[in-house]
């Protein structure tokens, strides 16, 4: 079998691609298939960073391999100059910057690996704790307060909608001191 | 020099006393935070001088500083110590393998009791673990937690409203915390019941680890179980999940040895009795066969088979037969087949003292 790419060298590297169920079939020479950033993982140190990035590398393609060579301007960490392409390979983050630069990427990355949470509900500092708390009482009482609303309990409602405002402006009072 | 006293002995002041809960099947519970300081790039890029002055920060902040019950806390820089000091503290589960061979300008505070160990730019700049002798989550979970907020008293951490606390790995993101625990399990090894339990444990987001040994080959009938999530639940949720699963184990375990003593008390006797001949009569011994011997035989002292000898040695002889421990002990390096004499002569003569 000749290789799909240069049809001239004979295609010594196969991969199939399965992605979100939809199998895909390639047939590449050697030289090809590295032009192509198609490696074989190295399976005599294959470690849990192989298979997390290999995870992470997994997320990227939209159908199947990234053929085209023109990627849009690469994602870059401000703080520390990791590259999200980087970030993938090493399965590491490497500051706490990149993970708001990464942010809209790392949903799926993160459902994979913790049981398809994406969500923190554990622990908060206490030092900062104390906005973030409220910021979550907040929220949750608007749930509240849209429940009851959509079952037209009103009295319920507006007493919630009091103690939001209270505590957003309390909030706000926090931050001008 | 304080580093004398950490290498000394094999065995931390805490694994000999204080409460040991269902102690004749866990041996510990770990419970290890990771933790990372805002704006300083994660040690696995850090450059020497960014590693260099998050040391010097962080220790400066908690070096002989004391929290509470737990005392003043060491600093020891790995920078300081021979490969052969650093590979103690690995088997001594003191450190991590990383920490040792691959960090820069990694250190590591121990409080005097061992128990508690805060590694400095380890794969995040802060790993605190705290370990506790038998089964004890909710201990772990408390003074975790203090010692958390006593750090997050003198540094930044990096958090995420959304994310949780952020760490160089996305499998640590969230609470960054891993509780485990250490379980001896001979008797649902031998019934063969733990290949059928293991996959149930994954099912429910938990790993199960051998400890000592390679792969799926377990050494000692040793296993680790611990959280594998991170990211979704609360701290008590985890260790909630968790402690269900390790009392079911313990109740099976429990279960199995009462079978096998019903079914064949005079077989295992002679099993456990074998055992103990060979480690208190033999001339070579190898690491895997030590950890088998050992295994019998703190499975013979826990049914109450074997009278007269305490359960600590053998978790003291675990961890003073392993290579670093052995090349102290003979001052100088040794090849594997001299580590097998040594080890051999070593096990006979602690057996030895503790039947006087």
């Amino acid at each position: 079998m000749l290789c799909e790419e240069c049809q001239k060298r004979q295609a010594t590297l196969h991969f199939t691609k399965i992605i979100n169920g939809q199998k895909n079939e390639m047939h590449l020479c050697e030289e090809c298939a590295k032009d192509k950033g198609e490696t074989f993982p190295n399976w005599n140190s294959y470690s849990i960073q192989d298979l997390l990035s290999g995870l992470l590398h997994f997320e990227q393609p939209k159908n199947g391999v990234r053929s085209s060579s023109k990627a849009p301007t690469p994602l870059v960490c401000n703080n520390c100059g990791l590259s999200y392409d980087r970030f993938t390979e090493i399965g590491k983050f490497g500051c706490s910057e990149c993970y708001r630069t990464f942010s809209t990427k790392l949903d799926p990355i993160f459902r994979r690996v913790h049981g398809g949470n994406t969500r923190h509900a554990g622990k908060i500092p206490r030092r900062e704790g104390g906005k973030i708390e409220v910021k979550r009482k907040i929220e949750e009482l608007r749930t509240q307060l849209r429940r009851h609303v959509e079952s037209e309990e009103f009295e319920e409602a507006a007493r919630l909608r009091d103690e939001i405002r209270h505590l957003e402006f309390n909030m706000q009072d926090g931050e001008g001191e | 020099m304080s580093l004398e006293r950490f290498i000394s002995q094999a065995i931390s002041p805490w694994m000999k006393s204080g409460p040991d809960p269902d102690g004749d099947i866990v041996i510990s519970t770990r419970i290890r935070l990771a933790r990372n300081l805002e704006h300083y790039p994660f040690p696995i890029i850090a450059s020497e001088e960014s590693s260099q002055t998050l040391l010097h920060y962080v220790s400066r902040e908690l070096a002989q500083r004391k929290y509470d019950s737990i005392g003043a806390l060491e600093l020891i820089k790995m920078d300081d110590l021979s490969p052969n000091e650093k590979r103690m503290l690995v088997e001594k589960h003191l450190i991590s393998p990383y920490l040792a061979d691959k960090s820069k300008h990694g250190a590591v505070l121990l409080n005097e009791n061992e128990s508690v160990s805060i590694m400095i730019n380890e794969e995040d700049h802060i790993r605190l673990q705290c370990l506790f002798r038998g089964f004890q989550l909710s201990e772990g979970l408390v003074l975790s937690n203090g010692l958390d907020d006593w750090i997050e008293e003198k540094v930044t951490y990096a958090f995420d409203e959304y994310r949780g606390y952020l760490t160089s790995c996305p499998t640590n993101v969230g609470t960054g915390m891993r509780a485990s625990v250490m379980m001896h399990l001979p008797a649902l090894v031998m019934t063969k019941q733990l290949n059928r339990i293991l996959p149930a444990i994954n099912q429910l987001g938990l790993v199960v680890r051998g400890i000592y040994g390679e792969g799926s080959e377990t050494l000692g009938n040793l296993f680790q179980i611990s959280n594998q999530m991170t990211l979704g639940k609360s701290e008590e949720d985890m260790v909630e999940d968790l402690r269900g699963v390790v009392m079911q184990l313990i109740q099976q375990e429990r279960a199995a040895r009462e079978k096998l003593l019903r079914a064949s008390r005079i077989q295992m006797e002679d099993k456990v009795y074998r055992s103990f001949g060979i480690l208190a009569n033999s001339r070579v011994m190898d690491s895997k066969e030590a950890a088998k011997r050992l295994s019998d035989v703190r499975l013979g002292i826990d049914m109450d088979l074997i009278q007269g000898v305490s359960g600590n040695i053998l978790n003291e002889l675990m961890i003073l037969t392993q290579p670093g421990f052995l090349q102290q002990y003979a001052e100088s390096t040794l090849a594997p087949n001299e580590r097998d004499i040594r080890r051999a002569a070593l096990i006979r003569e602690r057996l030895m003292l503790e039947n006087e």
